[in-house]
Order: C-alpha cells, then structure tokens, then sequence
C-alpha cells in the first residue's frame, strides 16, 4: 500500500476525467458517441457492483434486475402517472433501495455459491415479473420513455448525453473511492477476507453487507433510469439473467477490487462486440475466446495484473 | 389422486429427471474443484445436436447417442485441460468467468459447425402415448425416467465401489490429505470434466424428442441444472438428484395450477424461501469456517 492513498485516489480520478474531457478528440461521429455513452452507463453499473463483489467479497447474479427496476421505474412513473423525469429517478432509485434493503437483509445471510443462487433467482423473478405485467411495462415488446427533461427543457442529443454520462460516471466513481478508504470500506474488506475474524474486531458484518448490497443496487438504478431516457425506450432484454453475467463479467475481467479496473472492463467489454462484429459469424467464437485467454492469463483482471506488472519494473523507494 | 394431478407429476418427473443429471454434472465438478462450470448447460447442447446430425447421415440411434457422448466428453477433458488447469489457484469467481466464457464459444462453435435453427430427433420408441391412470405419458418420458434411474444407481455404484470414484470423493472432502495418500488429484478433477460431461450430454440426448434442440438449448437447461444442484445442497450427489426432482415438480404444478407465465418466478420463490430456512440447502453440508 502507497503511503498516501488520497493522492493516488485524487490522481487516478483526475486521470479519468482526463479520459472522459479528451475522448470526444477520438469520437467521429454519433454511432461513436453512443457506444462511448453505453460504456459509460455499463460503467456506472460496474463500480457500484465492484464495491459488493470485488470489496465485500459478496457475489450478485441478479443486478440487472436493479437496473430494470431502475429503467422500468422510470418509464412507467413517467409514462403511466406523468411524473416529471427527473421526480421518477429520484422516486425510483429510493424506491430500489428500498427494495434491495428489504431483499437484502435475508439474502446476504447466505455464503458463496448459494448466495450467487439467490440472487439469481432475485433477478429471475424481477425479469419474470417485468416480462409479464404487460399492462404496466408493455411486456416483451417493451414501452417508449420521454427524454430526459430539467425545467421543462428536453435534454438530447448524443454529445449533451456523453458529458452527463461522463459526469454522473465521476461523481460515482469519486464516491466509490472514498468510501473504499472510510470505515465503512475497512469494513467491508475486512469481512472479504473472514467474516468471522471481522466480527470479533467488532464489525457488525450483517449490517455493513446490507449497506453496501443497497449501495450497489442504487448506482445499478441510477444508471438503468439514465439508460431508459437516453434509448428513449426499455425492454425487458437489458434485465435478463445474462445481462447481470455481462455485469459480474465486466467486474472481474476489469480486475475486482480495483474501481478502476471496473471502468476498464465495462469499456473493453462493451465495445469488443462492437469491435467483432467484422468478424460477422465468428464473433461468439472471438468473444469467447478473449474472455478465456485474459482471465487464464491475468486471473486477476487487467487493471491490477497490469499495475502489477509496472510497479514492478520500478525501483522500489 | 386425480388425472389432472397425476398428468402434471408426471411431466415434472419427466423434466426433472432431465435437471437432475445436468445438477449430478454441476455437483460432481464442484466437488472435485470448487468450480461451478457455467458451460454446463454447451454439453448437454452438444449430446443433442451431435446425436440429430449423425442420426440425420444415417447413424443408428445407439451409435449415434454414444459417438454424442464421447464427443461431449472429449470437449469436457479439453476444457478441464486447456482452459481451468492453465488457470490453477485463480480464485473460485476468476475459473466461473473462465468456464462462462467456454461456454459462449462453446455456443458460437455450435452455430458454425450447425445452425441456429431448431432440430427435432425422433423419439426412441415411437410417438404412441401410453394412458396411466387417466393421464397421458409420451414413452419418451420412460426413457428419461428409466435412463436417469440406470445412471443415478451406476453413479452410487462408481462412487461407492471404484477405485476412481473413491478418489473422486476423497479429494471433494480434503484435497491435500486425498494427494498425500497417493490420489493423482489432477487426474480426478480431468475425470471429473469428462464424467460431468458424459452426464450432461445424455440429459441433451434424451429431452431432445421432448423439446427439441439446438445450438442455445444448453443456456435454460444449464441454468435450472444449477439451481437444483443449489437447492438439493451443491455437491450432494442425492441433493442433486432431489433438486433436480422437486424443481421439475414445483415448476411443473406452478405452471398448472397457478400461472404458466409465472412457473420459472415460481420455481425461484420456492428455492429462496428453502434457502432462507435451510441456507446451504436440502442436503447440503453444513460449511463451518476456520479463521
């Protein structure tokens, strides 16, 4: 551990925000814009989820069913009952929270694989339930969400859209790092590592995994409310069982434990398929093959193997 | 007992069984590895369709269905060897991406060797429903029934007779005692793959008359095949066997007396709520930790 990890922490955010102020340089045109924006959005889901897996060490399944919550949140309070935008994001992510708490508390009792199942199941049954109260949610077919509005200003647009993605990404990445170095984060490593051994120093672990199981379900709302303004449209696609594999994938593969790593995975798995697709029918095969390759030869994930492998070519102080 | 009862038990058994040997696959490489293998489900994909193309260029059945079984196998020996063994002390999440990402190019194989389209394989004793009691039965479902019995009481003999099953177990409860005692564990976690396999692929083959197949199939199947191996407690061959069961009963039931739409949500319901009483399922074995 370095000796100051606040100005290792300010100068891994100020090198994000470099990222997000430079990249428009490299973005050509608005297919360019939108993938950086699904990026950032898948992004916002992964820090949020690295503070409970790569941190607390708790496994989730099922958090594309907080992000659908979070989408479907928001349409259906904008749509059906004529909230204004911004009134259902709020309204929604307390909502979620909500919800994750009152699931949470009797999940998060259960360890490993078993808990992996719950939380399966979890997501299974929001998908399910989403899938087939069409009344409410359209159902397969999915339903329109109005765009994003402030005062009654309609926000669109792909480079309006990049800047707030891009801005909303910086603030949940700054408020994943400091709570990574409070107490509450000690915490949450400390039980990682035995959750007995933490509760006899005194760490209340039920509590402090409930925390951050809410935590990381409200950054998934957020950005599945984020999500449906921006398509202008929810299906019950992005709340799949898959998509919440896509999400753990993205984690790990990034590097857990790193909120950074989180970034980095959710960009390079989101523009991969992007990336294969000109390999038409042999994209599957590519995808999974890049999968297997990086985590058999950086098990760690890319961003801690990578840091890993740069510190040690410096001269330790 | 009525027919309506008895129809819908009968099709929960029938589907059940089919759960349970893709559970047994789950539980005997968790047991060797810790590992749950998320690509699972590719093998019982790759028994179905391997056994509809060779039937399709003329194979008879029999050979067809082991020629199935074998390749299944084979890609389970090459995962374990290629893919989990280069990745030896990853952490458990770290060796699940790695088995989650064979299984998409598992998948992406398939389509390229086949198709995506849906392939039927004509049943192995005729169409001709047999009457029970007032509820109608497909042979088919005989033969899943019968096949998955033959397997599970082949299975207790291996585990309980064998030399290789023996070792199998030995290394599921303590890995280094089970080397210092001579077991060539690298060996028993490569039997465990090609086992695990072998188990998927005729669970593909015999559903595949019932619901047809396809290069997809295995993602449903391996999905359910893990939540029975949760609830009958993961790594309990009779808790698999008994998941797989109860699992194909409840969604069975659900389906028929309450709602269809809702028979998986119902299923996961009854799985979260045996899991909030019993956490470590069914017949699980109660973990202790040592700090």
């Amino acid at each position: 551990m370095p000796a100051r990890p606040d100005l290792r922490r300010s100068s891994g955010l100020a090198a994000l925000a470099l990222v997000v102020l430079l990249l428009p340089l490299a973005l050509q045109n608005n297919y360019h814009y939108e993938v950086a924006i699904l990026v950032g959005l898948n992004a916002i889901v992964c820090v949020g989820l690295n503070l409970l897996i790569g941190y607390a060490g708790q496994i989730s399944l099922g958090h594309a069913g907080f992000f659908g919550l979070g989408a479907y949140g928001s349409a259906i309070l904008t749509v059906r009952y004529g909230w204004p935008p911004v009134g259902a994001m709020l309204a929604t992510t307390a909502g979620v929270a909500l919800v994750a708490w009152v699931i949470g508390r009797p999940i998060l009792r259960m360890r490993g694989h078993y808990l992996a199942m719950a939380t399966l199941g979890m997501g299974i049954i929001i998908s399910i339930v989403i899938a087939t109260e069409d009344r409410l949610t359209g159902g397969p077919d999915g339903m329109s969400v109005p765009p994003l509005a402030l005062f009654g200003l309609a926000l669109a647009g792909e480079r309006l859209w990049y800047w707030m993605v891009g801005g909303v990404l910086l603030v949940a990445v700054w408020l994943a790092l400091n709570l990574v170095d409070s107490p509450h984060g000690r915490a949450l490593r400390a039980l990682h590592g035995s959750e007995i051994g933490a509760e006899v120093a005194g760490i209340d672990s039920a509590s402090h995994k409930v925390r951050v199981f809410v935590i990381s379900a409200v950054y998934a709302a957020v950005a599945g409310s984020l999500t449906a303004h921006y398509a202008g449209f929810v299906t019950p696609s992005k709340v799949t069982f898959f998509h919440s594999i896509e999400l753990v994938t993205m984690v790990v593969f990034g590097g857990m434990a790193s909120t950074f790593g989180a970034v980095v995975g959710a960009a390079l798995l989101t523009t991969l398929p992007q990336a294969l697709t000109v390999f038409k029918e042999y994209e599957m095969v590519m995808f999974g093959a890049v999968m297997m390759l990086t985590m058999i030869f950086m098990p760690k994930g890319l961003v801690p193997t990578l840091a890993a492998r740069f510190a040690s070519r410096r001269p330790s102080p | 007992m009525s027919a309506q009862f008895l129809q819908f038990l009968l099709a929960g058994l029938t589907v059940g069984a089919i759960y349970a040997l893709v559970a047994l696959g789950f539980s005997i490489i968790y047991n060797a590895s810790q590992v749950i293998n998320f690509a699972q489900g590719e093998f019982v994909m790759i028994g179905g369709m391997t056994t509809v193309s060779l039937t399709a260029i003329g194979w008879p059945l029999p050979f067809a269905i082991a020629a199935a079984v074998l390749a299944a196998a084979a890609v389970g020996l090459a995962l374990e060897k290629f893919a989990v063994e280069p990745a030896r002390g990853a952490s458990v999440v770290t060796l699940i991406i790695i088995t989650i990402g064979a299984s998409i190019l598992l998948r992406g194989v398939a389509t390229l060797v086949w198709d995506k389209n849906i392939h039927p394989l004509k049943a192995f004793s005729g169409d001709a429903p047999i009457q029970i009691g007032g509820a109608t039965l497909v042979p088919q479902s005989l033969w899943v029934m019968g096949i998955t019995l033959v397997i599970v009481l082949l299975l207790t003999w291996f585990f309980g007779r064998t030399l290789l099953g023996k070792a199998l177990l030995a290394t599921s409860h303590n890995r280094l005692a089970a080397q210092l005692v001579g077991i060539n564990v690298r060996h028993v976690l490569l039997a465990s793959f090609g086992l695990s396999a072998a188990l998927g692929a005729v669970a593909g083959i015999l559903v595949a008359p019932i619901t047809f197949t396809s290069w997809d199939v295995g993602v449903m199947l391996g999905l359910k095949g893990f939540a029975a191996a949760i609830l009958g407690g993961m790594g309990s061959g009779p808790g698999a066997v008994l998941g797989g069961l109860l699992l194909g009963i409840i969604e069975s039931m659900g389906a028929g007396y309450i709602s269809s739409a809702y028979k998986d949500a119902i299923a996961f319901v009854v799985i979260l709520a045996v899991l909030f009483f019993l956490p470590s399922g069914l017949l699980g074995k109660r973990s202790t930790d040592r700090v």
